[in-house]
């Protein structure tokens, strides 16, 4: 079936299986690699995109679902001359990344969550990335990562 | 080259440098092993077994095949003229080590839940796993071996040609085992204590992934894999599959953890390569996650018992240790060294002359053990910081206390082991006061006491753990002592190009560490260049083809000193240049910032730059002198290294629901010299997550059948950010004298801290109870349930 997604302001229109999950249309169908695969129980998050704004997990989402929206992934946040988002700068001036695989997902799950509470505590910033699963900081750089790009945007 | 006077005023080694590598990997532009694209690659899919022990009857794959896009379908016995040799274990601990030999497919007889039965070859992924759903696969069901003392009665034998469950048995009384008996019988206290280290499922966030293509000429291949050991993986696939070692490439891309579990040698890297060259066509493989669960190596897997025996003023005298090791189904790369490498750490940071250790190693119908976090080290430092915990309570006196008492001290450095071993350097005591201070230990105590005094039902724990990590592996002719199959070197290449920029070749293999941004750092401060004019070249066995990989902990105390040795041999071949050119004597340069001059006449100076472009036109070098400037250096460590520190975890369990919280966890570290404390925080915070893991999560559970119970995220907790605490870090800084960095490495020190930390907080909370131990995870219902028991 013909599915159309707008993916970073590009449209992508592509014949895929109905059965075919939105992560494997962004990275089968369009090649944006970004966008990681973790897991296969929707668990752990590194998938995380946006649709229309909202953060998704983009492994529970048929890319049939998708058709017409508008997603953004890791691929699209960064400026067009390269200046990264203040969440991506958050993180690596936090040093909020090491392997980097569930980062792609982490920094969108960030963003979504500073969009819904700007000024999140400590707490809430781990309630709210509960869905995101990291193993290689334990979580504690990120939290400060997230922090800092509250910070940033006050 | 006013980059060269901005390192005057900053030296890099010690600052808080921002990861070179994090653009590409916050940007999504880092390519793992999956986002490799190859055109027309075949994709396999590996149908598992769903039995743990069985035997197999028939195979029928008639219905996978007739499914559109699947190309081929293999069993064990189509696949056997493949394999030049069966897969590699690289550490027959003993002569007598039982290894049976076992393929990348099995071949009538299954050995646990996950071994692989039929490899499938499609044009797409998705083909490729419904075709698995296709095959008919009939089995002779045997039972199931998961109880480590089971397998050690040889009620059921896996393996018919070893005829034993055991796979080995290996001892160290290094004061004879009747002496240590003898301190035991005469001692005033003794402790004897069982532990049991649960299996762990690694859980690095990038399943693995394989690419193996072949190269269109020249009948070579290349090997992308999500692998810690590109170098160890490039001989042991050349020797298995039968390709001749140097048509081999192995790239490493991007890798998205490992942890240990990427420390191996796979069926699938064997699959995918002996298929790609059978097929003549790139073949690729993917692991899911649940598949990862059975079918990459798991961690721990140990019944531990261990006994101390203390004089009447709580000093120990002997420590005396009986561990029953979990290998899982077959041994893999280094399964059976595993607990070895715990071994000399179980006497931990204390002064003890005596010691016994013996290690029985079982086959169970289990994926097998490997290497994971720490790899014996945590568990040997768990035991015996248990075992102190025990001690104390005995003796009735405060557990920092007896630690203190009981540590070497500062003035015994280089400490000199009962096991042999040399300690390099340490500060123990001070640490744990650090510790002690950081946390408020009289006023934790304090509300401790008046808690219990109040009757309250949350019942605050206290609970602290000494560590010692061996790394740096290691030594090549402790490595031959221990009959592990290769060396411990590391190799390095520094080349100063003629603009002066400078390529660093290393055979450490990061897979998360920043070892492009650390080397680049040492580099600079070295050769008086800055980092950013410093390329680090890696993981790729055609850009760097020597070198041992990453793991223990060894990267940077073994290939971080390699550079800084290739880069001496540098400025020494530079200054010979420096010396003909400014027709001086060597004996008078000196090398600052990047500048040869000579003493005492400020106008006579030459910089590296100027250096590098003379030694690649090479008009004017000293006779007999080789153009360019480069130079390559094999370090073998001559001792391992010995970080250490202490951790204090404080928790809270309320009575009513079991639960835990850990309301403080401090730690401090010395992990000797830091060349970047950002990256070594990093390291320190995830590996005590881990380490709190395995104390309250995680658990690869199995029924009695040999199932996995916990295969996916959605059972084996692995922890979100809502599930664990903010963690303070002080830290010392206790160089290593045995390099020339003062460096020690900290990979896995969290971990080895951690566990115990936790652990000793939760019996500590308990122990009004009465109760002594909680086997991990200290679930809310485990705890729970001991209290309720504890009150019948």
């Amino acid at each position: 079936m013909q599915v159309s997604v707008t993916v970073n302001g590009q449209n992508q229109s592509h014949d895929v299986e109905p059965r075919t999950l939105l992560v494997h249309f962004l990275r089968d169908a369009c090649g944006l690699t970004g966008t990681n695969v973790g897991c296969d129980t929707s668990s752990c998050g590194a998938c995380t995109i946006h649709i229309d704004g909202e953060s998704v997990k983009s492994c529970t989402v048929l890319a049939a679902q998708a058709d017409g929206a508008a997603v953004t992934t890791i691929e699209g946040l960064a400026a067009a001359d390269g200046t990264l988002h203040p969440m991506q700068q958050a993180f690596h001036e936090n040093h909020g990344l090491q392997c980097g695989y569930c980062t792609p997902g982490m920094v969108m799950a960030s963003i979504s969550l500073l969009d819904e509470n700007p000024h999140p505590t400590d707490q809430e910033i781990r309630i709210g990335l509960e869905g995101n699963l990291c193993r290689c900081t334990g979580y504690h750089n990120i939290v400060k990562s997230v922090l800092a790009a509250a910070g940033a945007s006050s | 080259m006013t980059m060269t006077e901005d390192v005057v005023a900053t030296p890099f080694i010690g600052s808080r440098r921002l990861r070179r590598e994090d653009p590409a990997l916050l940007t999504g532009e880092a390519k793992y092993t999956d986002d490799i694209a190859a055109v027309g690659a075949l994709h396999l899919a590996v149908l598992r077994s769903p039995h743990a022990h069985a035997r197999i009857v028939s195979i029928d794959v008639s219905g996978a095949l007739a499914i559109p896009g699947v190309v081929a379908a293999y069993t064990g016995e189509d696949l056997a003229s493949q394999w030049a040799g069966p897969m590699p274990c690289a550490w027959p601990v003993t002569a007598e080590m039982h290894n049976p030999a076992h393929y990348p497919l099995a071949s009538g007889k299954v050995a646990y839940v996950g071994d692989g039965v039929v490899a499938v070859l499609a044009a797409n992924h998705v083909a490729s796993r419904d075709a698995l759903d296709a095959i008919v696969v009939e089995y002779d069901v045997l039972p199931a071996v998961i109880d480590l003392e089971d397998a050690l009665s040889d009620r059921v034998v896996i393996h018919e040609s070893a005829g034993t469950n055991r796979s080995y048995i290996w001892e160290l009384h290094p004061q004879g085992k009747d002496t240590v008996d003898a301190v035991f019988n005469a001692a005033a206290h003794t402790v004897k204590e069982r532990y049991i280290q649960q299996r762990l499922i690694p859980a690095a966030m990038e399943p693995r992934a394989v690419l193996a293509m072949p190269q269109p000429f020249g009948g070579d291949y290349t090997l992308y894999t999500s692998t810690q050991v590109p170098h160890i993986l490039k001989i042991m696939a050349a020797l298995t599959v039968g390709i001749p070692e140097h048509l081999l490439r192995v790239v490493a891309p991007s890798v998205g953890g490992g942890f240990g579990s990427k420390l191996n040698v796979y069926a699938e890297e064997l699959l995918c390569l002996a298929l790609a060259r059978k097929h003549r066509c790139a073949v690729r493989w993917v692991e899911e996650r649940t598949e990862a669960a059975v079918a990459t190596i798991q961690g721990r897997g140990q019944i531990q018992d261990i006994e101390l025996a203390a004089d009447a003023d709580g000093k120990v005298q002997a420590v005396r240790v009986h561990i029953l090791g979990d290998m899982g189904a077959y041994l893999q790369l280094v399964t059976p060294g595993v607990p070895l490498l715990g071994a000399f750490l179980y006497a931990g940071v204390y002064d003890v002359p005596n010691f016994s250790f013996v290690c029985e190693s079982v086959f169970t119908t289990m994926t097998p053990t490997d290497a994971y976090r720490g790899a014996g080290r945590p568990e040997a430092t768990y035991a015996i910081e248990r075992a102190m915990d025990a001690l104390a309570a005995k003796l009735g006196v405060d557990p920092a206390e007896l630690r203190k008492q009981n540590m070497i001290q500062k003035d015994q450095f280089p400490y000199t082991a009962m096991t042999g071993l040399t300690y390099d350097s340490g500060d123990h005591v001070k640490v744990l006061e650090q510790a002690q201070a950081l946390v408020g230990y009289e006023a934790l105590r304090a509300d401790q006491a008046a808690r219990r005094a109040a009757g309250s039902t949350k019942h605050l724990g206290i609970g602290v753990s000494s560590y010692f990590e061996m790394c740096g592996l290691a030594p090549s002719r402790v490595l031959a002592s221990l009959n592990y199959s290769a060396g411990g070197w590391e190799a390095a290449t520094v080349r100063v190009l003629p603009t002066n920029k400078i390529q660093v070749v290393t055979g450490a293999t990061p897979h998360g560490q920043g070892h492009e941004t650390s080397w680049s750092m040492i580099v600079a401060d070295r050769l008086g260049v800055s980092p950013d004019d410093v390329d680090v070249l890696h993981s790729d066995t055609a850009l760097s083809p020597l070198g041992l990989d990453t793991y223990g902990s060894r990267s940077l105390v073994v290939g971080g000193v390699a550079i800084t040795m290739a880069c001496d041999k540098v400025i020494d071949k530079a200054r010979k240049i420096a010396a003909h050119q400014l027709e001086c004597s060597e004996d008078d340069l000196e090398f600052v910032n990047g500048t040869f001059s000579v003493r005492g006449s400020a106008d006579k100076s030459m910089p590296l730059a100027g250096i590098a472009f003379a030694a690649f036109t090479a008009h004017n070098l000293p006779d007999g002198m080789e153009p360019n400037l480069e130079a390559h250096t094999t370090y073998d460590p001559p001792n391992f290294s010995w970080p250490f520190g202490t951790h204090i975890c404080v928790v809270e369990i309320d009575e009513e629901t079991g639960f835990t919280s850990v309301l403080k966890y401090v730690a401090i570290d010395d992990c000797g010299n830091q060349i970047n404390p950002l990256i070594v925080e990093g390291q320190v915070h995830g590996g005590i997550i881990q380490g709190l893991a395995q104390a309250l999560f995680e658990d690869a559970v199995y029924d009695t059948d040999g199932n996995l119970k916990s295969g996916s995220f959605a059972e084996y907790l692995v922890p979100s950010a809502a599930d664990v605490p903010g963690l303070t870090l002080g830290h010392s800084v206790t160089p290593s004298p045995t390099n020339p960095l003062g460096v020690k490495g900290v990979g896995e020190a969290g971990t080895i801290g951690a566990a115990p930390a936790v652990m000793n907080a939760i019996v500590d909370a308990l122990s009004p109870f009465g109760i002594t131990d909680i086997t991990m995870p200290a679930s809310p219902n485990r705890v729970w349930a001991a209290i309720q028991n504890a009150r019948k």
